[in-house]
């Protein structure tokens, strides 16, 4: 359990971990989200700042492994916790995923705004169940709106990444 | 970590934060001191208990989705399969929505249908409390500083359960109306308990009495045919006290209820289906 007392002026200091690495939160407020953390302090801009209520998804990370709204987790409660963003998520020297790389060619990007957290659910979801259904993929990617697409081709792109990663397992 | 709730007694309960943090980021809700229950194992998962399933407080919506659970409490899966999306699932948890007391909290119902046994913690002692004597008014429980929601204590397994809201759209909504009714064979009574339509939960005692006398407990079916289960939907109706608010109408509220609660029942009474979870993945959940 975690106390996390603050006066109106009095700062926290904590270490969070992300994308494998340790960072010091300095001079903190008591009320900050863990989006607030991401993008302001640590410069990981991946995850976008849109409802701030958990509505949308644009801001969706990994914490010990589940899917969640950045924006609803309270930064300090996440010290101890492992967290990944979109930018953990691109392998080593690579400048895309093979889902991101499926999202460009299948045109699921538009705007780009919900992208970064719909990578997020749907790297999640293969990584859990390799061989999706429609109603698999769509339920996956339930807790995050796109405004653009209506979603056809970033269904086509999940299941475009989904086969690549078929064919490469039956072809090793 | 009762003594850190002793030193801190104006310190915000911090369970999932789905609710918690929206009302931070608008700027609604300034906390001081936060006591985040995230690390406390004690809160964390559930266990069978003789008769009885018992929930820790920070089991979260996506673990009651889990087949084992999902079989013993059938309607409380059902509910939590329809809170928010996967991100708020995996992170809301039962004593959350508890301390919430939002009239709109979908395991409410639930728990007010099943008679379950919440356990308030505080230094040296727990003490029992049912959901009605918890939740006292819109987002007002009888929590007392230095104490914490601990456990839910609910009967595994009992008679046919069902679950069913209303809302907008099937993700990402919260309830305009729900429904949660339970027909216990063995201890032949009926519970139901209508969420979203009333301050708190509300239970149609006339309802619940009426469908009691219709069933003929020992052929298990309903008599009277669709004649009552619209009586029974009238008298579910009557027991509403709903509001016109940004998410709907009273009127409406009041419609829906009837509808969910008639649909209910009779699903219940006729496929008698004991820890049949609908398919989540099924092309239309909402038909049957």
């Amino acid at each position: 359990m975690g106390e996390l007392s603050s006066a109106e002026t009095e700062l926290l200091r904590y270490r969070l971990r992300v994308n494998g690495l340790d960072y010091e939160v300095l001079d903190a407020q008591l009320c900050e989200s863990l989006l607030y953390v991401l993008r302001e302090r640590l410069g990981l801009h991946g995850p976008k700042n849109a409802c701030l209520e958990g509505e949308c998804g644009s801001c969706s990370v990994l914490v010990d492994g589940a899917v969640e709204c950045a924006c609803t987790v309270l930064a300090a409660a996440a010290a101890g916790r492992d967290v990944v963003t979109i930018e953990g998520l691109t392998p080593e020297g690579s400048d895309l995923s093979d889902i991101q790389q499926a999202f460009v060619d299948e045109g699921a990007v538009q705007c780009g705004f919900c992208t970064p957290g719909l990578l997020v659910s749907v790297h999640h979801l293969l990584s859990h169940n390799p061989a999706p259904t429609d109603l698999e993929v769509r339920e996956a990617i339930s807790g995050n709106l796109c405004r653009c697409t209506g979603y056809g081709r970033i269904l086509a792109a999940v299941h475009a990444a989904a086969a690549d990663r078929g064919r490469e397992t039956v072809g090793s | 970590m009762y003594e850190l709730l002793e030193r801190l007694p104006d310190a915000d309960l911090l369970a999932g934060g789905t609710d918690f943090m929206v009302e931070v980021n608008a700027g609604r809700r300034r906390p001081l001191a936060v006591v985040s229950l995230h690390d406390v194992p004690e809160l964390r998962g559930w266990r069978r208990d003789g008769s009885d399933v018992v929930l820790g407080a920070g089991l979260t919506y996506t673990e009651m989705l889990d087949a084992e659970f999902a079989d013993l409490v059938p309607c409380l899966a059902q509910a939590a399969r329809t809170v928010g999306s996967p991100q708020i699932r995996n992170a809301g948890t039962i004593g959350g929505n508890l301390g919430t007391a939002s009239p709109a909290g979908d395991t409410l119902p639930v728990l007010a249908a099943l008679g379950a046994r919440i356990g308030v913690g505080r230094q040296g002692s727990v003490r029992t409390v049912t959901l009605d004597e918890l939740i006292t008014a819109p987002k007002r429980t009888s929590l007392e500083p230095g104490e914490l929601i601990v456990d839910v204590r609910l009967p595994a397994g009992l008679g046919t359960q069902e679950f069913l809201k209303v809302g907008p759209r099937n993700a990402m909504i919260i309830a305009v109306a729900n429904v949660a009714l339970v027909v216990d064979w063995s201890g032949r009574q009926v519970c139901v308990a209508l969420g979203s339509v009333g301050p708190v939960i509300l239970r149609p005692g006339e309802a619940e009495a009426f469908a009691t006398a219709r069933i003929d407990w020992d052929e298990r079916r309903l008599l009277g045919g669709e004649a009552a289960l619209d009586e029974f939907a009238g008298l579910v109706r009557a027991a509403a006290r709903p509001i016109d608010d940004h998410r709907s109408t009273a009127d409406y509220r009041r419609h829906a209820v009837g509808i969910c609660a008639r649909r209910a029942l009779d699903r219940a009474v006729r496929h008698q289906r004991i820890g049949a979870l609908a398919d989540p993945f099924q092309e239309k959940p909402w038909a049957s």
